[in-house]
């Protein structure tokens, strides 16, 4: 059994949205009475399902981005920021020239999602899916050497246990496209992810917030820090002082 | 910038390749980007890719490396994934399903990640193809055909 060979193209198009709405009811009302059509329809539909289930774009590579760095860095020397590819650093400094700009839209207006939204999405999937940390341990000695061959930068670790925030462990996250590091910290009851990637960010701190969560922004030596707690301002913004504090 | 390297991948069908044609496009891209002009960045961007990919496989014809996507996807298997060839995909099996679409032709895999990973409207993937409407139309539903008879869920028509 199969579908009215003039309908086939029609049926895909009433799947992907693409009818109008008269021949999307006259389709449908087709569809009723047809039973070749109809078992075509639900197929059609099961691999739309089986396709959207599963991760299947790919994500750029880190290598990718760092070679378009240096190809963009040659040909426009001196160029105007080394790592130019992150809209938010663009937005909230505002210093960025040309090459940000054009780059950021490259990178961002394709996907949709703002930075915040990602690493708030990041932070409530480490707390869901019990994935909050790849490597579990407070010693620091054990989490840094971890990162390793992992991510093409050294992220900072310490323990702050003696503030009130200890060093759970760390784990890699994806965050806009490349691997960036969390290290986890708890605060009481809640969780702290700290998200730290090579970039330029302002040294003196900034709060925000989304979703009901509080994120602070800093950057210190070439690396951009985001912290994201449901914690209170107050315990976020002291671990941020300590954290830059204990690492400068 | 992931959609252009994912469209690259698949057209490419292999990793590093897919690096090359992401990096000459995206640069491109950077280069011109006057002439977007306001449009969609996407269906732009994807064009651009679409026309580096075309560039590198005429540059690339006989000295390739790269073989037959097959072969291909035989070399990446993991080793603990080799029960039976017509073995029914499992649903949710990332690596699985992405070799089944490299194995779907050209301009019918071309028109499948366009729409069905991509998520653009026909009228801008036939704007990308450079083909009509309907073209993009039987193309995607070929293309539909045959992954789903890979899936298990078409039958082959006789």
């Amino acid at each position: 059994m199969s579908a009215c060979p003039d309908k086939e193209l029609l049926l895909h198009a009433l799947v992907d949205d693409e009818l109008d709405a008269g021949n999307a009811l006259a389709l449908e009302a087709h569809v009723a009475t047809c039973a070749g059509c109809a078992a075509e329809l639900a197929a059609i539909r099961e691999v739309k399902v089986q396709l959207k289930a599963a991760p299947l774009a790919y994500t750029a590579p880190q290598s990718l981005f760092d070679r378009l760095d240096a190809a963009i860095a040659e040909a426009e020397a001196p160029p105007p920021r080394r790592r130019a590819v992150r809209a938010e650093t663009w937005v909230m400094s505002g210093a960025a020239g040309a090459l940000a700009a054009s780059l950021a839209l490259l990178a961002f207006i394709p996907t949709g999602v703002s930075l915040q939204s990602e690493l708030v999405d990041a932070q409530a999937r480490s707390l869901e899916a019990q994935h909050l940390v790849d490597v579990e341990t407070s010693d620091r000695h054990t989490v840094k050497p971890w990162f390793n061959g992992k991510i093409d930068f050294a992220p900072p670790v310490v323990d702050l246990a003696s503030q009130g925030y200890p060093l759970v462990g760390g784990r890699l996250e994806r965050i806009d496209g490349r691997r960036v590091a969390a290290l986890v910290f708890h605060r009481q009851a809640h969780v702290i992810n700290l998200f730290i990637w090579p970039g330029d960010a302002p040294a003196e701190a900034s709060m925000q917030q989304k979703d009901g969560y509080n994120l602070i922004r800093w950057g210190q030596g070439g690396l951009v820090f985001w912290a994201v707690s449901d914690c209170d301002a107050g315990a976020l913004t002291g671990f941020q002082k300590d954290f830059a504090a204990a690492t400068r | 910038m992931d959609a252009a390297y994912s469209l690259a991948r698949y057209l490419a069908r292999d990793a590093a390749a897919a690096e090359d044609i992401a990096q000459e496009a995206l640069l491109k891209a950077y280069r011109n980007i006057d002439a977007l002009r306001g449009g969609e960045v996407k269906p732009w961007l994807l064009t651009i890719v679409r026309n580096a990919y075309f560039d590198w496989r005429r540059r690339d014809n006989g000295r390739t490396v790269t073989g037959p996507a097959a072969e291909v996807a035989m070399a990446e298997t993991p080793a603990e994934d080799t029960s039976a060839e017509d073995a029914v995909i499992r649903q949710g099996d990332v690596a699985a399903l992405r070799r089944a679409i490299e194995t779907v032709p050209e301009p019918f895999r071309e028109a499948l990640v366009l729409r069905d990973l991509e998520e653009l409207s026909y009228r801008e993937i036939a704007e990308i193809t450079a083909v009509p409407m309907g073209t993009v139309m039987s193309r995607l539903a070929r293309a539909r055909r045959m992954l789903g008879e890979r899936l298990g869920v078409l039958e082959p028509i006789s």
